[in-house]
């Protein structure tokens, strides 16, 4: 299984995290974040959303993260995975693995990942709401942008 | 020379389509591919100031060349996760 992938298939956290750990003697620590389709935002009923992406740029963007958290957390070894199209309430949108001998390393790089995937990974929600839709739009995706890759950091050590 | 084009998001609702053709002069940059695209579809501009470019599927700048055939993307603020 790829370490990161950009998929329209449903994300299983049980087989990325088998994938992570085989093998592994010297790990003491597994952190994982899974993010939900929920069905309420800014007061709005959810009904499902739409995921697009730009795909050859988010699946080289995924990997910058990957490199920066070996960067930061040498020790981490880290596993991502984001789904595309059509996402019905309650599935998983996004799938993250990280693995350390030690917890706090894997907290925050799992913590890490998830801040950079919102900021910097072409990737774009359509929500579908009672009443009409509407395309999301959170971060102007800059890597080199250095102040928001310490933010994240620094929400990652917090 | 010839470029592709490509939007996401609003930006390919707002222009109708989310792969588009375009001849451009050469010694064009990204900037001038913008220019091209906004003069024909204005509301286009709206994302000037908080999209991000790509050239050949890299993040690149406004002021980076671009070269016959090469794939230029305009990405309106992103919201994956």
């Amino acid at each position: 299984m790829a370490q990161v992938a950009v998929t329209a298939d449903p994300l299983d956290l049980d087989a990325l995290t088998r994938d992570m750990t085989a093998g592994a003697a010297g790990d003491g620590a597994v952190a994982t974040f899974t993010g939900l389709v929920r069905d309420h935002n800014q007061g709005r009923k959810v009904r499902f959303l739409e995921y697009e992406a730009y795909e050859p740029l988010a699946v080289r963007a995924l990997r910058r993260i990957v490199d920066e958290v070996g960067a930061t957390w040498p020790d981490v070894r880290l596993g991502l995975r984001h789904r595309i199209g059509r996402l019905e309430i309650g599935e998983a949108s996004i799938i993250i693995v990280a693995v350390s001998p030690h917890r706090a390393d894997a907290f925050a790089a799992c913590r890490y990942a998830i801040e950079r995937v919102k900021q910097i990974v072409p990737i774009w929600k359509r929500e579908h709401f009672e009443g009409g839709e509407v395309w999301l739009e959170g971060a102007t995706a800059d890597p080199d942008d250095e102040a928001s890759r310490l933010a994240a950091e620094r929400i990652a050590c917090a | 020379m010839r470029v592709t084009v490509r939007l996401f998001a609003r930006l390919r609702d707002l222009a109708g389509a989310g792969e588009l053709v375009r001849d451009v002069p050469e010694q064009a940059t990204v900037q001038t591919v913008w220019n091209v695209l906004t003069t024909e579809m204005p509301s286009l501009r709206e994302y000037e100031r908080t999209m991000s470019v790509a050239v050949n599927a890299d993040y690149s700048r406004m002021a980076a060349a671009v070269h016959d055939g090469d794939e230029v993307a305009f990405l309106p603020p992103v919201s994956g996760g």
